[in-house]
């Protein structure tokens, strides 16, 4: 029961500090301002076009394709997996279970392999290239190692080791309830409160680690920002011009 | 020639090995106190310089989003580590672009993420150090701002941004760079780059026109400061009296002179360069724009139009608006500013300008997209249309014309390896071993198919390559301006007997090929 509680308290802790802290990253990114516009060219000319153009980065990682097929097979590989294994794990959190979860787990329970060759082939990289070598951190690594470790121990409880799902189930159920009377045990199984522990982690990691790429590529200015910064035939107003408001307070010269 | 050697070019391109400390020794002449002072910064390493950069940089990241984003979201791919010109050329590692973003981000870890203050050796963090600072002073004039990085970087991370950020905080400490610093004194003083005064700027053009009616018979003319005329014209100061640049100059007086349009150069802005943006000096940038604003109000023109330059098309297309507008007072029917390029290639299209394209028969040529223009602005109504119209006009005016691979042109095109402020003799290693990459390319279109000259549209592309080019075995003159084609093909009405010039040019083609 002691675990149970130890869990709870720790998966509740590690939900606030995720939420908060990437909430607090979005509002900061989202009130710096962009004092001059920067897109990387050929950028859209338009709001759509942006839209499409951040869809496909974030989709299909385009200009990683561009710089390098190898980091982008990996790359490519290991989110997707990701994508689909969190997309399956929803059937853990929600009763009854989504229609089109219970479609994705076939292939969703392979997922975890597609995660664990991408980070296996970004990690061999970055012992076996000397470039990116160079520029890793010990940090780097242990987050390679974090993720990975949490892909094996999913896989393990999924094909090898199974653990009581129905009881995991009940427990997270339980904590998203509040039921603090009446909270479901966790089974004491000893992969499972590892992958537990870890998933915890990386999510207490999060705000404050390169993770922030994820909110970080939508506030990126070479990529989100519409090509159309000059005085155009028909928007010559004052306010059609992109001034940030610090850069407001320089022009008072001018207007005096 | 120099104390260094000129690297070998590869038949294949090669991402070299990493060899650390390669360029450590290579770094700018330091700014001095009377070069610091008429921009706003200290002349000397202020006292408690490291909690000055810290601040500085803090306040950095409040202003600019790019730079807060850009700091937060690496992730270490390596992507970006083979695409920088100065690391291709010279194997130093901190001349990728991660690892130049890395001399900043330690900094900006150890003092505002928790990783950093908690854990500073594992996230790769460190204090803020006089071996930082000289780091930052060799790598960060290192980079050229040319964004190619930008470009293969998953979330778009631009070293350019992170670059002026370093240079902006190394002014603010005083620790500035000579190059730069001063010329932007000069333009603050004079209205050039070059400190050419009024009445040296209107001898050298009022010779140049009776250069070209003597070659052409044609009285094309080369206004200075004329109120009332219709198009400023704003172009580098190296247009004045540099090879090959004056070449182009002549090419946009003749455009206009046939095209029957008004223009006028001013003194007041006579340069287009605008290297405030090369220290990242959002202030410095926009004292130097403003004096366009001031001239185009004085002169009363109705457009604005800058020549060939790179760096200036940037922050002309990307940033005047912003930095000096609003322009409502100018003719609604153009945009602010207008690409000289922009202007012929619209003429073009008319049926206004007629050209003899075999004037240019004696060369077979070869683009190189500028940096800047590329990856930074745009020209037309299309994403793209920098690649496309100097493309068209190059067509339009010559029968020989091959592009370099696919992969080093477009925006994928690499920097001459002198832009962003680093075209200074002090930088003279530098300059030569990141023009390798772009090298390598040439001499594939040269070996495959015979070109013998090279096109650009900016003015430090140009001054470069007539400095690199030899290193390589090539000659300066294999550089040629993209208005000079122009210039050389136009059918001027009321000409002697043809193009004068032309045929000239034409005779001297062996020694040129
Ligand atoms: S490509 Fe971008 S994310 Fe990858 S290492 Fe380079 S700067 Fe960092
Ligand atoms: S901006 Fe250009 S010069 Fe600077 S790091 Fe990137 S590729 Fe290299």
């Amino acid at each position: 029961m002691a675990l149970t509680g130890i869990y709870a308290f720790l998966f509740y802790f590690a939900f606030v500090v995720l939420v908060g802290g990437v909430g607090y990253k979005i509002v900061q990114y989202a009130r710096t301002p962009a004092p001059l516009k920067i897109p990387t060219t050929p950028a859209p000319t338009t709001r759509s076009g942006v839209v499409l153009r951040m869809g496909r980065e974030v989709v299909l990682f385009e200009s990683l394709f561009r710089s390098n097929k190898w980091i982008w097979i990996f790359g490519w590989l290991f989110h997707a997996g990701l994508f689909i294994v969190l997309a399956r794990h929803l059937r853990y959190f929600t009763e009854p279970v989504w229609w089109w979860v219970d479609l994705i787990q076939p292939f969703g329970k392979y997922g975890a392999f597609a995660m664990i060759i991408g980070l296996v082939g970004l990690w061999a990289r970055r012992l076996l290239v000397d470039r990116v070598r160079y520029i890793t951190a010990p940090s780097d690594h242990l987050m390679l190692l974090l993720l990975t470790a949490i892909g094996v121990s999913g896989a393990l409880m999924t094909f090898v080791n199974h653990t009581d799902i129905i009881a995991v189930k009940a427990f997270f159920l339980g904590i998203m309830g509040f039921e603090f009377g009446s909270m479901q045990p966790l089974p004491g199984d000893l992969l499972l409160l590892l992958h537990l522990g870890m998933v915890a982690l990386l999510m207490l990691i999060f705000p404050f680690s390169k993770l922030l790429h994820a909110p970080g590529v939508f506030f990126s200015p070479s990529r989100n920002q519409v090509d159309n910064p000059r005085a155009e035939p028909g928007l010559r107003a004052h306010d059609s011009r992109h001034v940030a408001p610090w850069a407001v307070e320089l022009e008072t010269d001018r207007k005096a | 020639m120099a104390d260094f050697e000129t690297p070998e070019l590869d038949d294949i391109p090669t991402i070299p090995t990493v060899k650390p400390g390669t360029m450590e020794h290579s770094a700018p002449y330091v700014a001095k106190p009377v070069i610091q002072a008429p921009l706003g910064f200290p002349g000397e390493l202020v006292d408690d310089w490291e909690t000055v950069a810290v601040a500085k940089l803090g306040e950095l990241s409040n202003k600019y989003r790019a730079l807060r984003v850009y700091l937060d979201s690496c992730v270490k791919c390596g992507a970006c580590t083979d695409k920088c010109h100065y690391y291709l050329g010279t194997s130093d590692p901190k001349n990728m672009p991660v690892a130049r973003q890395d001399l900043l981000r330690k900094v900006y870890r150890r003092y505002y993420t928790l990783a950093g203050k908690w854990f500073p050796k594992l996230v790769g963090a460190t204090d803020m150090t006089k071996e930082v600072l000289d780091d930052w002073y060799s790598y960060y004039h290192q980079c050229s701002q040319c964004r190619r990085c930008s470009v293969f970087c998953p979330y778009g991370i631009d070293t350019a941004e992170i670059s002026m950020a370093a240079r902006e905080i190394m002014d603010a400490v005083g620790k500035g760079q000579k190059y730069c610093n001063e010329i932007i004194g000069k333009v603050f003083k004079i209205g050039n780059n070059l400190g050419l005064p009024e009445p040296a700027l209107r001898d050298t053009l009022e010779d140049l026109e009776e250069e070209v009616e003597e070659e052409c018979g044609v009285p094309v003319k080369f206004p200075l400061d004329v109120k009332g005329a219709d198009v400023l014209l704003v172009t580098p100061s190296a247009d004045f009296f540099a090879e090959p640049h004056i070449d182009g100059l002549i090419g946009y007086g003749k455009v206009f002179h046939q095209a029957g349009i008004s223009w006028t150069v001013s003194s007041h802005a006579s340069e287009a360069a605008n290297f405030g943006m090369f220290i990242g000096s959002y202030e410095n940038m926009r004292r130097v724009s403003m004096r366009i604003r001031e001239a185009a109000l004085d002169l009363g023109v109705k457009r604005i139009v800058f020549g060939e330059c790179g760096h200036a098309w940037r922050v002309a297309y990307s940033f005047l608006n912003t930095l000096a507008g609003p322009f409502d007072f100018l003719d609604p029917n153009y945009p602010v500013p207008q690409h000289i390029c922009e202007v012929t290639h619209d003429l073009i299209q008319k049926g206004v300008l007629k050209f003899d394209k075999s004037q240019n028969d004696h060369m077979v040529l070869t683009y190189h997209d500028s940096c800047n223009v590329a990856r930074a602005s745009r020209m037309g109504s299309k994403p793209g249309g920098q690649f496309t119209i100097p493309r068209e006009i190059l067509k339009a005016v010559c029968n020989n014309y091959v592009d370099m691979a696919q992969d080093s042109i477009h925006d994928a095109t690499y920097c001459c390896g002198g832009g962003g402020g680093l075209l200074t003799d002090d930088l003279m290693e530098l300059r030569v071993r990141g023009a390798k990459p772009r090298m390598e390319a040439v001499k594939q279109v040269v070996d495959a198919h015979g070109v013998t000259n090279m096109a650009a549209i900016c003015a430090i592309c140009k001054s470069q390559f007539t400095k690199v080019f030899p290193y390589y075995g090539y000659g300066m003159d294999m550089i040629v301006s993209l208005h000079q084609l122009v210039s050389n093909a136009i059918i001027m009405d009321g000409a002697q007997d043809g193009a004068g010039d032309a045929q000239e040019t034409a005779e001297d083609a062996p020694q040129n090929a």
